[in-house]
Order: structure tokens, then C-alpha cells, then sequence
């Protein structure tokens, strides 16, 4: 292989922002090259969204069969609790990321993208370095698209050592259930692993710093979820700051500040997540001369950067951090680099939270919405009354879908849900939202008897004042 | 915090009501004392209302084109100031005083589709936004991305889906229609295409004001009289005084000249100098002349008046006029200075056309036109063709105060002073 490679299109970082965008360029017939230093698929696929979901869904099998083997259920009883292995559990988890990996390298090859394994460092805006196992690699691109992504913040007092400090990656591959763990950080990345770990048998306390858990969800959304914490004994501790930890060989002790003074909680592990910050260090970013907006990558509305044939997508870009947004600026910027017009100009950025119940945020919340001026209707629906939900127990998770409109015409301003499986409900309300539905849009659509989505026409119905599965508002 | 209430002033005697014509702010603006909000107007005067203090826009009362009631709110601005709710004092265009305020705030139409007028009295700094200000328009995804590459910009078309949302057949329709494209891309047409479109808008302020009188101008039976005026001599007279004048004196046109033979003319026929009053059987004829002087603005038309034209010189007049006409075409020019003519001039200058029907500016009883200067080949009394200048006058009268025969013989007598100069100064 020669040492000195050109191409139409350098894509930096393999995520769920990256790749879309060199498979894209690769589809427009560009010549694209796509540099990821460890496996395809970024934090999102390798040791983030996707393994946490599968870590979820094993800990919620494991709780129903526990639950079966205490009190059965349904007809259904088991002649012993079920009996959990880490390493196995972490080697199924490890075999759907190698395949969803392995997936994207194939999808990267079909497209007629070049992938180099390695570390790419910039000299300047259009060259890079790529330390390969063939040796060094210089890339010389007509444009970059930046897609570095983010990695999770460390707090100064409690620096992550992979043994009783542990980071959400850590997690994720643990070999042995903690018998109990502190988490320091109650948003959702620590929300998703603290009920996982309780559903497989860890005694679970969080230490919030702020208010309340899953800050960005607001309060009524998020009471099943905190009702679902205390049924699991879980404990939160709210404006409590972590202000240290004593590592002995079998034990952690946090300590945290709270109004009342300090205290210590002793832990086997203490779990950290506390947010996360763009990668914009190690590889060069300060001789490339382009501007931030605060800690992150300044873009404008077609993820140009301040240098000109460089773009930036996804986490290194900002707020909000998820895989979706990533992915949709990927694929705008290669449709830009083909030459076509396009601008990423989202109606709404949808927000997903894997908790038990799960929480869909779509748009504006009613308070969100009237604090902006609007004069609104809401409309609810709760799962309890949905023939689906109860033939799946999950009617009782206080789950509810809620419709936020203007009251003058109906527009759909918000929709937001909790509830069991309510996270695949979420197209319908972004899609009804990019398309600018009306209530009516809603109640008029015929959805699917008996599917959890009926509750998301009755929600509409219920804001016109007749819904035909629960009694109707009093006018 | 503090709020100062800016009340829609009293901009001159007996109005109790003025138009909101332009916004320069909106609501949640930060803006600057003395800085202008809004223009408003009365009769002919368009009047900009500047702020009193610095501080952020918390309400505003009223759409272009509406009328408020004189003393009713029409912006309040807080300020970063510990006093208590105060009204402000400071406006130019003094706040209401003895007009009858309960009453005139009936008047005025609520503004329904902007800011409720009897929201609470807003103690936090919640911006309160218009329903739809600041949001995008509704149009689907597919939708959007048709419009971005048309160059269209969707906040100016208008969507015929349920709440205004934007259709794929909207969008083709307007470019259908030949609608407002950001930049024509195509290059590959012969650049012709059927233009179908309309734009519609509001006929509000100086238009409308306009509208209204001509209709009722319409109401008056005229009588347009033509007749063309050698202004050869007059505009020598007037080329030698501008070459021979002063650097401190103005420039002089024909108006002048034109109003100083009117003025001469108007003491033998003074009905054409006179308000009538038809609903009162009443007319009004005036020693002096109060010469309204039409001229065209950016805006549209406004009428600066010449007060007691009657006792300036053809300098005076002409530096007066300057003045007037410069602060009108500003929209700067006072209700005073705008209104109380007894008979108008309207001149189109260079474009005046062989022949106009002037409409008359009731309650006004005479309007003379001026028609363009042409030089015609004549012959003179040895039968001799020389070259001359010659103008034509178009007047209109109002045939129930004026008859024929009177207003022939005015413009006869204007006609004589001006083709022989001299006269006018004797």
C-alpha cells in the first residue's frame, strides 16, 4: 500500500455519525476514506446504546424469571431462581456487537468506502497521519467530516480505575454482579445501568447532585419511573455532591455533602456518570484553526465548520448527544459533499430514556410550552386502560402517552410517553410532528387493535374531549 | 423592575384615534432610549414614537393599519430600574390629555390575533411570544427540502392544510404563480414565464387615508377646466433670478411664480378660495390663502401647506416649500404643516402629462393642476415661427360652489399674470 493516499471525502471517526456519512459518500460515488482507530461502530454500537440495551433486556428477563420463581404467574412457575453468569451474559452482549461491527464493516466496503484502522492526526485542516499496522498512512482530503464523538466526563476526586471506580464502559463488561454499587450521577446513562444492575441483583443507591433524577424529563413524566425505583429498593439521594472515595481492596466508601451535612455510603463499586465531553483532543484539532461554540465544534445549519471543506457531526458538535442526531447529520453532510442542497433543520430531536418504565421526549412539554408563550391543550392516555398493555402486564407501570397542542389549531407541539416498551411508540409522535400534524391527523388515523399505539390516538381524542377508552374530560 | 406604559399620543386637536403604521420592535426586543418603536399616524402626519428609556418590549397593542384610541397602551417597555409601575412622561408627542379616554378605548378593536389585551400584568420576565412568532413554518420534511431547492422560503407561502400547513401543491403553486424565488438557478430558459401571482396587501395608513378622501371627493360634482399658458417670459424671469441669486437663497421652480398669479387671481373669484360644508349648507371663504403644495413621497402622496401665502415673497415660498417638502417625504413633517390648506396645487414636474383631472381635498372648492413644460414651434404676430415654452394648467372645481364661467375666468386671470411676469409684482 503506498503511504500517501488522496480522497474526495476523509471521514474521522467510526460511530454512528461517521459511518452513515462515508456510507453515503460511498453510495454518491465519492472517493471516501473512513479512519477509526478502535472497532467500527463508535460508542454507540460498541460500549454504548446497543450493549446497554442488551444488558437491560437480560436483566429484565432475569428479574421476570425471579419474580416467576418467587410467585408464579400467568400459569407459569419455576421449580428454582434463576441463576445468573456474568462472563455469559457478557459474551452474548459481546456477540450481537461483533455482529452489528462486523456489520457496518461490510456495509462500509459495499458502499466502496476505504476503512483504515488507526489514529488519524491532522497538520492541518486537509492532511492527516494515520498510524496503521502497515505503518504511517498521509491523507490528503478534498473535505473532512469530523464525527470524533464524545467520551465520558471524569470527575477530578473520583478518577475511573476500571476496578472500583468504574466509568459506564466498565460496566458494561463487568465479569461479576457487584453486590452493591453507588452511582454518582442520576441522568440517564446512569438511570439505564443502576436498574439493570438492580434487576440482576446489586443493591443500587444514586448520589444526584441536582434536584431530581433524569434532569430534561420533566416531573410528571418522570414519577413512574421514580415509583418503579422505590418497588425496586433502590435508593436516591437528591442534592447530594460525591466529594471523595476510599479505595480498600474489598470495598469503596463515597462520601457526599449533602444540606444536612456529610455523609458515607461503603460500596463494592462506585459507578460514575456524570455526563459526557467531545473528543477533541489527542488528534490534532488545535492545528486544524477552527472555531468552538462553547467546549464543542461550531457548526452552522449544514454542519459546516469555520474552515472551509470541513465538517462536524454528531457529539464533538453539541447538545443534544445522541446517536440519532449523529446519524441524520451524517447523511445530510454527504448529500451536501455530492452536491446536493441540503440543510440539517430537524421540527424535533427525539430523546429516548431505557429506564424502567421508559420515557419517549418529544417537542415541547406542557410547561415548556406555555413558558414560550402558547396557549395549550393536553390531552392523556394511560396505559392502564389500553387492552394491550394489560395482556402484556404492562399496564401497571403508571405509564401514560401525553399530548401537548395549541389550543387554537390543534398543532401538535409535544408528545411525550412513559411507559413499558413506549420507546418504539416514538416514531409515530416525531413523525407527526416533522409532518405538522393537527389532533385530528391523530384521532383520524387508524391504529393497530390491540397495540400499545392506540393509546397515542386516544391521548389525541382525549384532547378533543372524547376519547372512547376512558371517560371523557369534564367540559 | 419597572414598566413604562407608552400611550398612543395626542398628535393634534380633536383626533381620538391614530394608526399603528410600522412596528420597529417586537416583543422580548432589548432596546435602546430614544431609539424609534413605532409610527403612528393622524390626518396626514406620520409621527415616530422613540423610547423614553432603555429597557426590553414586555407588550405591544395593535397591528399596522389598526386604529388605537388616543391614551390606550400601545407598548410597555421594562427596565432593569427598582421604581415602581410608572407611566412615562417623556414622550415627544405628549400622552393624552383631555381626550375622552373611556370612550376612544372602545373604539379601538381588540387585537385578537396578537397579545390578549387583558393578560395579566406580567410580574416575570416569561417572554411572551405570539403564537406563531419564531416558528418555523408547518410543512413536512419532504416539503422543506422541495422548497430549499426551488430557493424558496416557505415563511412566504401560504399552506391550505389544516392549521396553515404547508402542501406539496401549495409550494407548486406558488412557483407556479411565479412566486418570490431567493435566487433563479436555472439558467437554461429563455428566462420568459407566465407571471400569475398577486400580492395582496393592506391598504392602511397614508393609502388608506388617501382612499378615503378621494371617495369622498368623488361625492363632489366637478368641473376640469384646461388651458395652456405660454410661460416663456415666467421662465426666463425665473432661469435669470436663480442664476443671479444669492448662495443664502433657495432655488426657485414654477410653483412660486404659479402661486403668486393664483393668489392675485383668487381676490376676484374667492369661493375657489373656501371650505364647503355640504351637510351644513355652509361655506367658508378665506382672505388668505393657505396654499397646500401636493408632492410625491416614498409613501405616497402628502400636501405641505404654505400659510399665509398670501403675505411671502417668491423666496419665502420657495425656501418654505423646500423645507416642508424634505420633511414630508421624511415623514417628519407635522400634522400642522400638513393640514389646513384652502386650495392645493399638484404638480407631476417633468412627467405632468398634456392633461390631469385633478380630484379636489375636500372640503376645499378648487385644485390646480400644472401639466408639463414643452417647447412648441408657434407663430408669433408677423407671422414669423419662433420657439416658446407653453404649460398647460388642469384645474378642477367643485361645480357646486364654482360655476364654469368663474372658474374659466381664474384661470384666465392666472393665465395673464403669468405670460406677463411683470404683473405679478405690480
Amino acid at each position: 500500500m503506498t503511504n500517501e493516499l488522496t480522497c474526495d471525502v476523509l471521514v474521522v471517526g467510526g460511530g454512528p455519525g461517521g459511518y452513515p456519512a462515508a456510507i453515503r459518500a460511498g453510495q454518491h460515488g465519492l472517493k471516501t476514506i473512513l479512519v477509526e482507530a478502535d472497532r467500527l461502530g463508535g460508542t454507540c454500537l460498541i460500549r454504548g446504546c446497543l450493549p446497554s440495551k442488551a444488558v437491560i433486556h437480560a436483566a429484565e428477563t432475569f428479574e421476570q424469571a425471579s419474580r416467576l420463581a418467587k410467585t408464579p404467574k400467568m400459569g407459569i412457575s419455576l421449580s428454582a431462581a434463576p441463576h445468573l453468569s456474568m462472563p455469559d451474559l457478557r459474551n452474548w452482549k459481546e456477540g450481537i456487537v461483533d455482529k452489528l461491527s462486523g456489520g457496518v464493516g461490510g456495509l462500509l466496503k459495499a458502499a466502496g468506502v476505504t476503512t483504515i484502522k488507526g489514529w488519524a492526526t491532522f497538520s492541518n485542516a486537509k492532511t492527516c497521519t494515520v498510524e496503521t499496522e502497515d505503518g504511517p498512512k498521509t491523507i490528503r482530503a478534498e473535505n473532512v467530516v469530523l464525527a470524533t464523538g464524545s467520551t465520558e466526563t471524569e470527575l477530578p476526586h473520583l478518577k475511573y480505575d476500571g476496578d472500583k471506580i468504574l466509568s459506564s464502559r466498565h460496566v458494561l463488561d463487568l465479569d461479576e454482579l457487584p453486590s452493591s454499587v453507588a452511582i454518582v450521577g442520576a441522568g440517564y446513562i446512569g438511570m439505564e445501568l443502576g436498574i439493570a444492575l438492580s434487576k440482576l441483583g446489586s443493591k443500587v443507591t444514586f448520589i444526584e447532585a441536582g434536584p431530581k433524577v433524569l434532569p430534561g424529563f420533566d416531573r410528571e413524566l418522570i414519577k413512574p419511573v421514580t415509583d418503579a425505583l422505590k418497588a425496586h429498593g433502590i435508593q436516591v439521594l437528591t442534592n447530594a455532591k460525591a466529594s471523595g472515595v476510599d479505595v480498600t481492596e474489598d470495598s469503596a466508601v463515597l462520601s457526599y455533602d449533602t444540606e444536612n451535612g456529610s455523609d458515607q455510603i461503603s460500596v463494592e463499586k462506585v459507578i460514575v456518570t456524570v455526563g459526557r465531553k467531545p473528543v477533541l483532543e489527542g488528534w490534532g484539532f488545535e492545528s486544524m484553526g477552527i472555531d468552538l461554540d462553547g467546549k464543542f465544534i461550531k457548526i452552522d445549519n449544514q454542519c459546516r465548520t469555520s474552515m472551509s471543506g470541513v465538517y462536524a457531526i454528531g457529539d464533538v458538535t453539541g447538545e443534544p448527544m445522541l446517536a440519532h442526531r449523529a446519524t441524520a447529520q451524517g447523511e445530510c453532510v454527504a448529500d451536501i459533499l455530492a452536491g446536493q442542497k441540503r440543510v440539517f433543520d430537524p421540527t424535533v430531536i427525539p430523546a429516548v430514556c431505557f429506564t424502567d418504565p421508559e420515557l419517549v421526549s418529544v417537542g415541547l412539554t406542557p410547561d415548556e410550552a406555555e413558558a414560550a408563550g402558547e396557549n395549550i391543550i393536553v390531552g392523556r392516555f394511560p396505559f392502564a386502560a389500553s387492552g394491550r398493555a394489560l395482556s402484556m402486564n404492562a399496564a401497571d407501570t403508571k405509564g401514560f402517552v401525553r399530548i401537548t397542542t395549541r389550543k387554537s389549531d390543534h398543532v401538535i407541539l409535544g408528545v411525550h410517553a412513559v411507559g413499558a416498551h413506549v420507546s418504539e411508540l416514538s416514531s409515530e409522535f416525531v413523525l407527526a410532528m416533522e409532518m405538522g400534524a393537527v389532533l385530528e391527523d391523530l384521532s383520524h388515523t387508524i391504529h393497530v387493535h390491540p397495540t400499545l399505539s392506540e393509546a397515542t390516538a386516544e391521548a389525541a381524542m382525549m384532547a378533543l374531549g372524547h376519547p372512547i377508552h376512558i371517560a371523557a374530560p369534564k367540559r | 423592575m419597572a414598566e413604562h406604559v407608552i400611550r398612543m399620543p395626542d398628535v393634534g386637536e380633536g383626533v381620538v384615534e391614530a394608526e399603528i403604521v410600522t412596528w420597529h420592535v417586537k416583543i422580548g426586543d432589548t432596546i435602546d432610549e430614544d431609539q424609534d418603536v413605532v409610527d403612528v399616524m393622524t390626518d396626514k402626519a406620520t409621527v415616530e414614537i422613540p423610547a423614553p428609556v432603555s429597557g426590553r418590549i414586555v407588550r405591544l397593542n395593535g397591528e399596522p393599519g389598526e386604529m388605537i384610541a388616543v391614551g390606550s397602551e400601545i407598548l410597555v417597555i421594562e427596565t432593569d430600574e427598582s421604581v415602581s409601575v410608572e407611566e412615562t412622561k417623556n414622550v415627544e408627542a405628549e400622552p393624552v390629555k383631555d381626550a375622552p379616554a373611556p370612550a376612544a378605548t372602545s373604539q379601538a378593536e381588540p387585537a385578537q390575533s396578537s397579545a390578549p389585551p387583558e393578560q395579566p400584568e406580567p410580574t416575570k420576565t416569561v417572554p411572551v411570544a405570539a403564537n406563531n412568532s419564531g416558528s418555523k413554518p408547518l410543512a413536512s420534511p419532504a416539503v422543506r427540502q422541495r422548497a430549499l431547492e426551488l430557493d424558496v422560503d416557505l415563511s412566504s407561502v401560504v399552506g391550505s392544510g389544516p392549521a396553515g400547513r404547508i402542501l406539496r401543491e401549495d409550494l407548486e403553486d406558488f412557483v407556479a404563480a411565479g412566486g418570490r424565488q431567493l435566487t433563479r438557478s436555472d439558467g437554461q430558459s429563455s428566462g420568459l414565464q407566465k407571471l400569475t401571482g398577486t400580492t395582496e396587501t393592506k391598504v392602511i395608513g397614508l393609502r388608506r387615508k388617501i382612499a378615503r378622501n378621494m371617495e369622498k371627493a368623488w361625492t363632489t360634482p366637478l368641473i376640469t377646466y384646461v388651458e395652456e399658458v405660454d410661460v416663456t417670459e415666467v421662465e426666463a424671469l425665473r432661469q435669470h433670478l436663480n442664476a443671479t441669486k444669492s448662495d443664502d437663497q433657495p432655488k426657485l421652480t414654477l410653483i412660486p411664480f404659479l402661486a403668486k398669479a393664483l393668489i392675485k387671481a383668487l381676490k376676484d373669484i374667492p369661493q375657489a378660495n373656501a371650505h364647503y360644508f355640504p351637510e351644513d349648507d355652509k361655506l367658508i371663504q378665506f382672505d388668505g390663502v393657505h396654499l397646500g403644495v401636493a408632492a410625491a413621497t416614498d409613501n405616497g402622496l402628502v400636501v405641505p401647506v404654505l400659510k399665509h401665502a398670501e403675505a411671502m415673497s417668491i423666496w419665502e415660498m420657495a425656501g418654505t416649500l423646500s423645507t416642508l417638502a424634505s420633511q414630508a417625504k421624511e415623514g417628519k413633517a407635522s400634522r400642522d404643516d400638513l393640514s389646513g390648506s384652502t386650495i392645493t396645487i399638484t404638480s407631476l414636474g417633468a412627467i405632468g402629462g398634456l392633461v390631469t383631472t385633478p380630484i379636489l381635498n375636500p372640503p376645499e372648492t378648487a385644485i390646480i393642476g400644472v401639466n408639463k413644460i414643452a417647447e412648441k414651434a408657434v407663430f408669433d404676430g408677423s407671422g414669423r415661427v419662433v420657439p416658446r415654452k407653453f404649460m398647460n394648467l388642469s384645474s378642477s372645481f367643485d361645480h357646486r360652489i364654482v360655476d364654469g364661467y368663474d372658474a374659466a375666468m381664474l384661470i384666465q386671470k392666472v393665465r395673464a399674470l403669468l405670460e406677463h411676469p411683470a404683473t405679478l409684482f405690480i
